[in-house]
């Protein structure tokens, strides 16, 4: 099983990096919520894999995994929403100020291309 | 207390004083004028007791591991400074309520004005010498802002810059070697420092500490080589000049020296570098400022003269030659306050500094010139005047250490060629400006100033005459207390008489006078052999020349480094981290993986990875069609909360789960204003470099899980799982973590959390896209967005999901759930209701400003925390009892769930906001677009 959750995460990974280096905004902002869907599970897992033993208090319980990452990951996923909310604003704002969704907010063939395409429509 | 108060006061006064200004001109002036007396008020019982011979310090500890506290230290010296630094002050608040114009903001300039105020008392009453380092760069950007003043003026920006540049590095020195003294002696606080001076002394590293705190003791103090940038700064409105150069921020240097002389002075190595630094800047200061044309120009470097000879009387090191130094550093202040003022009074009236236009002014402004004459005299160290007594004891210590010294003769020579110089450069400022004819073309009619613009010149001259003709009665007392805390006790006999015979120094100080007044009557072939020689020497050009390579270079390294490109910095960021990781893999001779067992591995399991594996390769494949893209992400989403479920974290598949759905309708409502389709703009090349880092960083990361996963786990969460319930109250222990053990991270986080929903209202404000007209297939949008079916139904959902997010946060103590969970839950409820009914519709029933909620949110979680402080308990104590209820039976109450409402109402408020202003985006561009398509 462990071999199938560092594959898992190795693929978002590999996903996550390969979107951040496109040049475009809106695929860099998908990567970035991939590479946070593998850092949350690669923390989650830090704790190990458990099975069927949440870590509720309870006097029935066999047992419990490591709550400690698990509270860790979960302010995690509500900051990368703030994120990953963020930086959508920003290329929407960098959008209107320069005209493209390019990253570095060039004026390139393609962004120019892009545009005229946007005209015809 | 008083102590830290008169530092704290001005610094207070600062923000009162802009503050004030938005009401009344003259206010700011007022309020600088009452904060400074406030502070010297609050000075004066202790100055009393300074005066009983009681040294004061007040000490608090700020972080004591690093021996830093926030300690203040009252002893002569540091009252002298004290005094100074009020005294001065409050006559410049006066003077500047007069020189600055109607266009210039008053407000800003008694804050600038205060803040260095209190800066510079922070240095002199600092006990904590790392404290003193930080008010001494305080000191160094305050007085960057006040030189810049006129800001609209190219050589103020540029004479402020060099004084940051060469004062703010001489700090970095002074930094460096106080950590080496703290380090020597053990303790940062002067009482030791000051008592360990043999142990210092002794030490190896005695040198090292040396050099750097004279490096920022010489920048400071505007010493040889690091001289140039004082009279750059005279780019300076003229109060500030008065201010900086006469008593304060010139003198930090030489207070410095003053403090450390116990500790420092005594050595070989301290008079060649401090005497030698000192003789030299005497000299150049003195045979510069002859030949300046511009008033202010011919102070700058008189005040560097002067600043060289107090440093070569510390130089010297004997105690009297410390008496002397103190000495001269109180008549200094006062003549050459005097002066600036009058060169501003002359500047303000007649519209120039030039000395080869102005001449004859005695005529029209003959009470200032009185002032002038007399202080100009005191400067020249004519006899009745202070400048008098301190010159014929820094002559007789000449003779004294001088009669030591190989060549006898050489050091009293140069000190009284220092004192030719110096009587020709006062007898210039006064015959070529008041007397020497007509004056030339003067862009104003010359009249007398207003009266308060004459009253702090008047005070300081008349305090130049009585300490010049009765010293021992004016300024003996303060002089006595300023030695004894300068040399800690050992004071030396001294006698502060006008007249001590016929001796050595009066035949120095007379052939000075007279040789003097020799060098300025035949000044005219000197000029010309000046401005033909020396005059030609810039050291702006060597400072400009080193500033340009430092800049060249940085400049060079940044463009190798970013190319302005994101996708290049992304590569290299990943690129180094892969490098780091395969480096320390390969030089630790663990084996990779570890001997732990692994669990099985189940077909639902199996598939379910399966699926992810695919949406993700799916993900990136279609990234181009945008929406596709946005649809296999939301797999993505769904399966990583099944894994959290699978893995025993409940709380964790809830929050994904619901950060999932606001995260789509995120994308969504962004992606109406982005373009539909991302066009092809890598080429083969990039993408398959792409590939290959991506490929690294995948492989990377499984091998790391790999490796940790199948090692054995060594955890602290035993504590955790032990104390949740007797300790936090609750049974869901990762709730008990966020909401009471680690109460301060989540407080830091629902901050963080916040401030993106506010940096997102504020990049949103004014924006203006173009509402698309159509999709990537050219269907054009539907104008009625709100379907009966849908809004008919969440209506009815409304209360019943509100009913499951209150259940949510209420249990979340004890079972999976909580603010988070709960907040998220709420905020679909809340986001859901303005997609299916519109913007309008949802606002005229939900009254609720969201930045209130945040607001309110933050201020319960905090809350929470104080309460606890108040009640003696550490920040996020948290405490719990049961009460039992009728009907509902025993129920829970925890002060973490005041804590947990916090951060479910940061979490509705940031969510909710953040959804609803991007949304309110598309109303806009809708009605900017509706005359187009009526």
């Amino acid at each position: 099983m462990e071999l199938v959750i560092a594959l898992a995460i190795g693929v978002l990974t590999a996903g996550g990096v390969f979107l951040s280096l496109r040049g475009h905004t809106f695929p860099v902002v998908l990567g970035l919520t991939l590479l946070s869907y593998a850092v949350n599970l690669f923390l989650f897992v830090m704790g190990r894999l458990a099975i069927g033993l949440p870590p509720i208090l309870d006097p029935a319980a066999s047992g419990y995994t490591d709550p400690l990452p698990q509270a860790l990951v979960l302010t995690a996923i509500v900051i990368a929403f703030g994120m990953t909310a963020f930086v959508i604003v920003l290329a929407l704002r960098a959008k209107s100020e320069l005209g493209n969704d390019h990253v570095d907010g060039l004026h390139s063939e393609a962004a120019g291309q892009e545009r005229r395409e946007e005209g015809h429509a | 207390m008083n102590l830290a108060l008169v530092v704290l006061l001005p610094f207070l006064g600062a923000a009162l004083a802009a503050g004030s200004a938005r009401l009344n001109r003259l206010a700011s002036a007022w309020s600088a004028g009452a904060v400074t007396l406030a502070a010297a008020l609050t000075l004066l019982p202790e100055a009393l007791r300074v005066f009983g011979g009681e040294q004061r310090v007040e000490a608090w500890d700020w972080i004591p591991a690093l021996g830093l506290s926030f300690a203040f230290r009252l002893d002569g010296l540091a009252l002298l400074f004290a005094l100074l630094i009020l005294g001065i002050g409050l006559l410049i608040v006066i003077y500047a309520r007069y020189y600055l114009s109607a266009r210039d903001s008053m407000g800003r300039f008694y804050a600038y004005m205060l803040l260095f105020m209190g800066s510079m008392l922070g240095v002199v009453l600092s006990e904590n010498l790392l404290q003193l380092v930080v008010f001494w760069e305080l000191t160094s950007l305050s007085s960057f802002l006040l030189i810049s003043y006129w800001q609209y003026r190219k050589d103020a920006r540029e004479g402020a810059r060099m004084a940051l540049a060469i004062t703010g590095g001489g700090g970095l020195a002074l930094l460096a070697g106080v950590l080496l003294l703290g380090h020597v002696v053990g303790s940062y606080n002067l009482t030791e420092v000051l008592a360990a001076g043999e142990m210092i002394r002794a030490h190896p590293l005695y040198l090292p500490i040396l050099v750097l705190i004279l490096l920022g003791v010489f920048t400071k103090s505007a010493q040889f080589p690091f001289h140039f940038w004082l009279p750059h700064a005279m780019a300076a409105p003229t109060p500030v000049s008065a201010y900086l150069h006469s008593a304060t921020m010139v003198k930090a240097g030489v207070f410095l020296l003053a403090r450390l002389f116990p500790a420092l002075s005594g050595t070989l190595e301290w008079s060649v570098l401090v005497g030698g630094a000192g003789l030299l800047t005497l000299l150049v200061g003195a045979y510069t400022a002859l030949f300046k044309h511009d008033l202010k120009g011919l102070l700058a470097y008189s005040t560097v003269s002067h600043l060289g000879l107090i440093t070569l009387l510390f130089g010297f090191g004997t105690p009297l030659a410390a008496v002397a130094g103190v000495f001269h550093i109180i008549n200094h202040a006062t003549f050459k306050a005097s002066l600036f003022m009058v060169a501003g009074i002359i500047d303000h009236e007649t519209g120039t500094r030039d000395m080869r236009r102005l001449n004859g002014l005695l005529r029209y402004m003959p009470h200032t010139a009185v002032l002038a004459m007399i202080a100009a005299a005191a400067m020249a160290g004519v006899p009745l005047l202070n400048g008098f007594l301190s010159k014929e004891m820094f002559f007789a210590e000449a003779v004294e250490v001088g009669s030591q010294l190989p060549l006898a003769w050489l050091i009293p020579l140069l000190v009284t060629l220092a004192g030719m110089l110096s009587v020709a450069y006062s007898l210039r400022f006064i015959h070529d400006v008041f007397f020497n004819g007509d004056p030339i073309d003067l862009p104003k009619t010359p009249h007398e100033p207003p009266r308060f613009m004459k009253v702090p010149v008047d005070i300081l001259v008349v305090l130049c005459l009585a300490v010049g003709i009765l010293p021992s009665l004016t300024v003996g007392p303060l002089l006595a207390v300023a030695v004894d805390g300068t040399l800690q006790g050992q004071v030396p006999e001294y006698s502060l008489a006008l007249w001590h015979g016929f001796n050595l120094p009066l035949m120095m100080s007379m052939a000075a006078l007279a040789l003097g007044v020799l060098v300025y009557v035949f000044r005219q072939p000197l000029f010309a052999w000046h401005e033909r020689t020396v005059g030609r020497l810039d050291a702006r050009v060597p400072y400009h020349a080193l500033m340009g390579t430092l800049g060249r270079l940085a400049a060079g390294v940044t463009q190798r480094m970013d190319r302005g490109s994101l996708q290049g910095a992304v590569a290299w960021l990943v690129l180094a981290a892969l490098g780091v990781t395969v480096a320390g893999f390969a030089l630790h001779h663990a084996p990779l993986l570890g001997m732990a067992e692994m669990l099985p591995v189940d077909a639902v399991s199996l598939t379910a990875a399966l699926a992810l594996v695919l949406a993700t390769l799916a993900t990136v494949r279609w990234h181009r069609q945008r929406l596709t893209a946005l649809i296999t992400m939301g797999v993505i989403g769904l399966i990583v909360s099944l894994a959290f479920v699978k893995f025993s974290a409940p709380d964790l598949a809830l929050t994904q789960l619901s950060v999932e759905v606001v995260t789509i309708v995120l994308l969504l409502l962004a992606l109406f204003f982005l373009p539909q389709q991302t066009s092809s703009e890598s080429c083969r090349l990039r993408i398959g470099r792409d590939g290959l880092l991506a490929l690294g960083a995948g492989l990377g990361a499984t091998l790391l899980t790999l490796a940790v996963l199948t090692r054995p786990l060594d955890t602290i969460a035993g504590y955790y799982l032990d104390q949740a319930l007797p300790g936090g109250g609750g049974t869901n222990v990762v709730n008990v973590i966020l909401v009471d053990f680690r109460g301060f991270d989540t407080l830091g986080e629902i901050t963080v959390l916040a401030l993106a929903g506010l940096g997102i209202v504020a990049l949103l404000h004014g924006l203006r896209l173009p509402m698309p007209a159509a999709d990537a297939e050219g269907r054009r949008w539907n104008a009625d967005g709100h379907s009966l079916i849908m809004a008919t139904l969440t209506r009815l959902l409304l209360p019943l999901t509100l009913l499951v997010a209150v259940f949510i946060l209420l249990r979340g103590h004890n079972l999976p759930g909580g603010g988070f969970i709960a907040g998220l839950i709420t905020a679909v409820a809340l986001i859901v209701q303005y997609l299916a009914n519109g913007i309008d519709w949802t606002e005229q029933r939900l009254r609720l400003d969201m930045h209130r909620v945040i607001a309110a949110g933050l201020a319960l979680a905090t809350g929470t925390g104080l309460v606890a402080m108040g009640l003696g308990f550490p920040f996020l104590t948290s405490t719990f009892t049961h009460l039992h209820w009728p009907v509902v039976g025993e129920f829970e109450l925890a002060s973490a769930m005041a804590f947990d409402f916090g951060v479910f109402l940061v979490v509705v408020g940031a969510t909710v906001l953040i959804l609803v202003q991007l949304g309110r985006l598309s109303r806009a561009a809708e009605r900017a677009s509706l005359p187009e398509n009526p």
